[in-house]
């Protein structure tokens, strides 16, 4: 039932969607009758949850979480489910007359559908996870109401308040109800009420409190979080009535009550809850009757409201939560109907200035009855349920130790509200007829039942509650306080107890009331108090917009150097320290080969020169430097297949940098003092980065470490892998896989260059100069030879050095000798294939040879491999990592002389 | 022989050789776009679903045994990551397809589109160090040129800034591999955790960490070293964005978090180093949003942010802290690319990505609408949508082992995070577009093809968006998942016996032995 229960407005919600397409109007009605299903299926359980007894419905969400979807209806959630239903379904039908065949209709009720939805869910909520899934459902789809008319900047500004308000607040009790859940190791409501937090530690429980408070103070809006909720008046009447009176505003409330039985008995619930929920009272109650505008003296009324409530709860006595209950459903009544006049008079007069409206009782008859009866309720007036709010709220003070301060303060809150009831509520429709923007007319049935409805309700349920004690609905009453106090509880309530303190209070507000009341008019002169809250959120929004852009100034000031040596740095830095605590001196052997040396300064110095020298072409002849005698370090360790690759990749690069530079204007750009700074932050990063470096290889030359791999791979190379040559049976065998990624990386950066090349469409800055025909006589005849050379190197590979990797880059050489003696075209004529093919001929055989051990059931790129007999009777070993380096040969040559052509085209 | 665990390297780089063999048709390009990324997907899931009913899988390439040759391991966190990030990339590759003009078609953008996908999967299936560092260089490369690949002037800068901070990054990963060798003579990452320790010298072994922090972090985009993507994820094409918001920094994150749990799993000051980043990253990442003006611009700082959120997972370090990283990283992808690719719709629709001269989107374009306004609310952990199953998680964690200074910063970065949607949402959706304001140049550069209908544009970014829906109502077996993800990772003997066998501590011994005899 449950379940169900909580589906309806969102089944709706869609429904609504649907129905806007067939008929404007529809909307509304389908969620009229939504409503009225959910609250008469809520009724339908009024026998077990009058009795105390409880319905529950529980299904898995995420167990390793520990979410459930729990659903629970006691007393407490009846009341906030028949308000959400039963006010929800007035205000559908009052929204069908506010907002006749309005086209946006359909997002309307929609939204105002799934608000309800997650209203519901929130207070059948079992458990931490759900309850906070409902309530941030009501507070963005309370955003999206407030800003309804988007087209209003300050409707979108009231809008971003409420939800960042709230939902600050949400974190805040999310927080709360985490570290709940933690320490006490229970995420259901209902376990915690039975468990209480007796137990954990004292600090943590404030703590812990203190952030589920927040989110409450935030939700039903409390000083200092009060602001959104005047500003929230930019929503249409419908949504103020709804939500920011009669239901989400109260979910604060609702959580305080529902929390009672286990947080209660912290000391800091009893001092928070009644002093913020007591100043916010009064100092609403002060804010509302010097208000103009009718929707925002009902705002603020609210507030005020809303912090009597929340000071009932902190007090957490059974008498203060009885008087919450009657408050509760009080104020539903008498609030909702009030919005819903503002709302009316608003539609039917284009004003809700109260000082500019008054004797619309003549136009407005229906209307001003309704209202009336409601301000009578508001009033605190017997025989209505304001009265009866009044007195329980006054007896529960009566009982406190500082019960004359709480008196004192409830009475005056009784007093400024009945001054903002006839402010609301009576005046407009009394005294001299006065000029509106339209002539005021009763309007529909639909903008003036509602209100009657609520109204004759809020007195109807005063005289059942107070006259007739024992009758239907004081068990009701019972229940609800039994649920938010924990413990099973009796009911008491009646209109007259006899002349005491609490009555002689009452009558006092009222005679204060009555007496301020007549000066309403004159209130919003009053000077004092001029606080002006979307005004203070307005502030901290652009405070907090400031602070981004200072913050993005200094995190990400566009600068590329900058940027770099950060990113050095904190590569470097750490291990420069680990390095000096390491102290790599100690045990250091200097015994260097002097040669090794030599080259080692080779090196350095062809880097240094080429970090500093002027010209891109004296750059690339330093570089060139390092290159080769890396080469030369490379051949002096025992790397033969190293040092070939380097000395043909570093010959390659010069070339093609060459090239390139065609592409790019001659001259250099000068320097200037500030990159003279940034060549002195350069040499120091390049220092410091240099001298951990240098440490770290010193300590780890004197590590020792296992050769475990070593060991194997030379164990294995020639009988396993059909290879004598150990750094090749690597490349193509042991770590194949690496080479796939290389050979793609190739292939991505040909297809790249290329395509930037076409795609930018720039123009080479100089032209190629003629080639000499000695060139051209060279090329000619070293294409052959370097060609038959590559493919000796491709087939010796596997046992000696060479490889596809090298013998690519030697066919290469040929290719681009040809290119630049000749021309691009001439070159790739030479190749009968375009470049590109070449590349993806190489991947995809490299990927077939690595495939193919698949059809057998091996693993990918698993050697296979047969014994081939040659014609001298010899056998050979022929597998798939010959094929696959053939794969490497076609990559590198093809992506070689992509570069090439592509470079040396000519347009 | 486990065949799906190579299958989502493989098949999108046949599909992406396949391209370029085929770059004469158009039709051809396209369609080898989809079917790389679909087959990626395809076995994505079926890999998951096998670790899912069997647990570790592992694929030793070339039939070689750990630690000699190149392992696969696919655990629950891989594979996890793993589905997420195809589907995210199958998203985007989609969008492109739907999308890319004809001069990009037939200089190979979807050949590096699939090199692109199946590095990640590389990435995120390797076992081995150096095998992560060719499929590093392999995403680098493919992005780079995705990057500087188009008609905008400012590309270029956005390409330079992004090659070169990562060429550092990939130069200081380089080091850290070379410092990993020569500690322990293995490159394996099970191999490695079993070494590492025997290493008796503590800085010695803090500095491999430094510099593998130091590399991953900025793969990841941690402040200080995220300066690259927030300036250049705006200046390619949209569905380049799209690609690379997904994508590329979870692999760093994916990297890191491998090398924390794996290699320096008890160091205290390397998780307070994460944690650290992670507080850093999110708060700086979330002002520098809150800064800008320009739609995608204003993603890309989040993608940091998030990131933050991420490391605050994997500096925890418990097992439900990883598995809150798991989940994080895996809705973020989704969620992400979402809002990306309503980027990109928005930009080709209206010719702008700056919120100043956006408006109206609200009333035109409800699906586009709808879309934006589910993952911009996941996004910001709202629930009951994946973003909030994720930072639910994370918070969790950190409460339990009362880390309040990191909850604190999840938390308002978490609120912080919804003021910028909430701007988004203000300027581009609800508020009037202010007269006159079409870019003509701009429009007709980012129009769209006439053949393709309005609707059908917004599809992968739907998807992604109700992906990113359902993974917060059927959160109950995906967090299952997930926290078996996070049991494995905060227990790495798992990790270690799939790769090398359960005797793998009393093979360590033996074996070094007998390599130290080998090497006299």
């Amino acid at each position: 039932m449950l379940a169900f229960l909580t589906a309806v407005p969102f089944v709706a919600a869609v429904a609504a969607a649907i129905a806007s397409r067939v008929d404007r109007r529809a909307p509304g009605f389908v969620m009229l009758a939504a409503s009225l299903l959910a609250a008469a299926m809520l009724l339908s359980q009024w026998g077990e949850v009058t009795d105390g007894a409880t319905v529950e419905w529980v299904t898995s969400w995420v167990p390793s979480l520990e979410w459930t979807v729990a659903l629970r209806l006691d007393g407490l959630s009846m009341l906030f489910g028949l308000l959400i239903t039963g006010i929800g379904a007035l205000i559908a039908w009052y929204g069908t007359g506010y907002f006749g065949a309005d086209a946006r209709n359909g997002r309307f009720f929609t939204t105002l559908l799934i608000f309800q939805g997650g209203m519901l869910v929130a207070v059948l909520a079992d458990d931490f996870a759900l309850l906070y899934v409902g309530w941030e459902v009501t507070s963005v789809s309370s955003f999206a109401l407030i800003g309804f008319a988007h087209d209003r900047a300050e409707a979108r500004q009231a809008a971003q308040h409420a939800l960042l308000v709230t939902i600050a607040g949400g974190l805040a009790m999310l927080v709360g109800l985490i570290m709940l859940g933690v320490l006490t190791d229970t995420w259901r409501v209902s376990e915690l009420t039975s468990r209480g937090v007796l137990g954990i530690d004292a600090t943590l429980a404030t703590v812990m409190f203190l952030l589920v408070a927040v989110g409450a103070f935030t939700k039903s809006a409390q000083f200092p979080f009060h602001g959104w909720l005047p500003g929230a008046m930019a929503a249409p009447t419908p949504v103020s009535a709804y939500l920011h009176s009669a239901t989400m505003v109260k979910l604060g409330v609702y959580l305080v009550a529902r929390l009672q039985p286990s947080l209660g008995d912290l000391e800091a619930w009893g001092i928070v809850l009644p002093a913020v929920g007591g100043f916010t009272m009064l100092y609403a109650a002060f804010m509302a009757v010097r208000e103009v505008d009718l929707k925002r003296v009902l705002a603020f009324s609210t507030v005020s409201a809303l912090g009597s409530m929340i000071m009932l709860a902190g007090l957490g006595t059974t008498h203060a939560l009885t008087a919450l209950a009657i408050t509760v459903i009080a104020h539903a009544c008498y609030k909702a109907a009030l919005f819903m006049t503002a709302g009316t008079i608003d539609h039917e007069t284009g004003t809700r200035d109260r000082l500019a409206l008054g004797g619309l009782r003549h136009s407005m008859p229906l209307l001003a009855v309704s209202a009336g009866l409601a301000a009578v309720s508001m009033a605190g007036l017997p025989p209505a349920m304001g009265f009866l709010q009044k007195e329980t709220a006054l007896a529960a003070s009566f009982e406190e130790p500082e019960a004359w301060l709480l008196m004192a303060a409830v009475a005056a809150f009784g007093a400024l509200t009945l001054v903002a009831a006839v402010a609301a509520g009576v005046a407009p429709f009394f005294g001299a007829r006065r000029d509106t923007p339209e002539p005021p007319h009763e309007g529909p049935p639909s903008l003036w039942a509602p209100v009657a409805v609520l109204a004759v309700l809020g007195v109807v349920l005063g005289v059942v509650l107070g006259v007739a004690v024992t009758g239907p609905l004081t068990p009701f009453i019972s229940a609800i306080v039994s649920a938010s106090a924990g413990e099973p509880y009796e009911a008491h309530l009646a209109l007259w107890e006899g002349v005491n303190p609490v009555l002689l209070a009452s009558v006092a507000a009222i005679t204060a009331g009555l007496v301020l009341a007549r000066f309403h008019r004159a209130l919003p002169g009053i000077p004092w108090l001029r606080a002006n809250s979307t005004a203070a959120m307005d502030g901290v929004l652009n405070g907090m917009t400031g602070l981004a852009d200072r913050i993005e100034r200094l995190a990400q000031p566009g600068s590329l150097p900058l940027y770099l040596a950060i990113a050095l740095a904190a590569a470097v830095l750490p291990v420069l320290v680990l390095v000096v605590l390491a102290n790599p001196i100690n045990g250091l052997d200097l015994d260097a080969d002097p040669l090794t040396v030599a080259i080692a300064l080779v090196v350095a110095l062809g880097a240094y020169a080429a970090a500093r020298s002027a010209t891109r072409l004296r750059s690339i002849a330093a570089l060139g430097a390092t290159g080769y005698g890396m080469t030369l370090l490379f051949l002096r360790f025992g790397g033969p297949d190293l040092a070939m690759t380097q000395v043909l990749v570093e010959t390659l690069t010069v070339v093609l940098f060459i090239f390139a530079f065609r592409y790019l204007p001659i001259t250099h750009e000068t320097r200037d003092e500030h990159t003279r700074r940034h060549h002195v932050g350069g040499v120091v990063v390049a220092a410091v980065a240099g001298v951990a470096m240098t440490g770290v290889t010193i300590l780890l030359a004197t590590h020792e470490r296992s050769y475990h791999l070593r060991a194997f791979f030379e164990r294995a190379s020639l009988p396993e892998a059909h290879g004598a040559n150990v750094v090749n049976t690597i490349l193509v065998d042991f770590r194949a896989m690496d080479t796939m990624g290389e050979i793609t990386v190739l292939a991505v950066a040909a297809v790249g260059i290329v395509a930037l090349l076409r795609i930018t469409g720039r123009e080479p800055a100089s032209a190629a100069a003629d080639s000499s025909r000695v060139l051209r006589t060279a090329a000619r005849g070293l294409l052959p030879l370097l060609v038959v050379f590559s493919i000796f190197l491709l087939v010796r590979g596997h046992n000696e050095p060479g490889g596809g990797f090298v013998a690519g880059l030697v066919a290469a050489t040929g290719v681009t000798l040809y290119a630049i003696a000749y021309d691009a075209r001439i070159a790739r004529r030479l190749l009968r294939v375009a470049p590109r093919s070449l590349i993806a001929a190489g991947l995809l055989v490299a990927l077939g040879a690595g495939a193919f051990a698949m059809a057998s059931g091996l693993a990918p790129l698993t050697g296979m491999w047969v014994d081939v007999s040659l014609p001298g009777g010899e056998q050979i070993p022929v597998g798939t990592p010959l094929i696959f380096e053939v794969g490497v040969f076609l990559v590198v040559l093809g992506v070689a002389s992509a570069l090439a052509t592509a470079l040396l085209e000519e347009r | 022989m486990n065949a799906w665990l190579i299958l989502p390297i493989a098949w999108p780089l046949a599909a992406g050789a396949l391209g370029l063999a085929l770059s004469g048709s158009n039709t051809a390009q396209r369609l080898i776009a989809v079917i790389g990324a679909v087959g990626q997907l395809v076995a994505a899931v079926v890999l998951l679903l096998t670790v899912n009913a069997q647990g570790t899988q592992v694929l030793h390439m070339g039939s070689w045994p750990a630690p000699f040759g190149i392992s696969l391991v696919a655990d629950h966190f891989a594979s996890f990551v793993l589905v997420a990030g195809s589907l995210a990339g199958c998203a985007s590759v989609i969008f492109a397809a739907l999308t890319v003009g004809r001069q990009r078609l037939t200089h190979g953008y979807f050949v590096l589109t699939n090199v692109l996908l199946a590095a990640v999967a590389g990435a995120f299936l390797t076992g081995d160090l150096f095998n992560l560092y060719v499929w590093f260089e392999v995403m680098l490369i493919a992005s780079f040129v995705l990057l500087a690949m188009g008609p905008y002037p400012r590309q270029a800068a956005g390409a330079t800034n992004y090659v070169a901070l990562n060429l550092v990054a990939s130069a200081t990963f380089l080091v850290g591999a070379g410092v990993a060798y020569a500690l322990t003579g293995t490159l394996n990452f099970a191999d490695l955790a079993l070494r590492l320790p025997l290493v008796e010298s503590r800085p010695l072994v803090l500095i491999l960490a430094a510099l593998l922090i130091a590399a991953f972090a900025s793969k990841a985009a941690a402040y200080p070293l995220s300066a690259w993507l927030p300036s250049s994820y705006h200046t390619p094409a949209p569905d380049v964005s799209a690609l690379f918001a997904g994508l590329l920094t979870k692999v760093g994150v994916y990297a890191l978090a491998r090398s924390v749990t794996l290699f320096f799993p008890e160091d205290a000051l390397v998780r307070n180093v994460v944690l650290g980043l992670a507080g850093l990253t999110m708060l700086v990442g979330v002002f520098g949003a809150l800064a800008q003006f320009n739609m995608r611009r204003l993603l890309s700082f989040h993608i940091a942010s998030q990131v933050g959120y991420m490391l605050m997972g994997l500096g925890l370090l418990t097992p439900l802290a990883l598995a809150g990283t798991t989940f994080y990283m895996a809705q973020h992808m989704i969620t992400k690319t979402a809002l990306f690719l309503v980027a990109g719709v928005v930009e080709r629709r209206t010719g702008t990505g700056y919120l100043k001269r956006l408006g109206g989107l609200y009333r035109t374009n409800l699906a586009l609408t709808v879309v934006f306004a589910l993952a911009a609310l996941s996004l910001a952990g709202i629930p009951p949508f994946a973003g909030f199953v994720a930072k639910f998680t994370l918070v969790r964690a950190g409460t339990a082992v009362e880390s309040w200074v990191i909850v604190g910063i999840s938390i308002v970065v978490s609120l912080l995070t919804l003021m910028s949607m909430v701007k988004i949402w203000n300027e581009a959706f609800w508020k009037d577009r202010p007269e006159g304001e079409v870019e003509h140049d701009a429009a007709r550069m980012h129009a769209l093809p006439r053949s393709v209908p309005r609707w059908v544009v917004i599809l992968p970014a739907g998807t992604l968006a109700l992906a990113s829906v359902a993974m917060g109502f059927a959160a109950g077996p995906l967090m299952e998942y997930a926290i078996a993800a996070g049991e494995e990772l905060a227990d790495r003997s798992v990790y270690i016996e799939a790769v090398l066998g359960e005797d793998a501590w009393a093979d360590l011994e033996t074996m070094t032995v007998e390599a130290m005899e080998a090497s006299r």
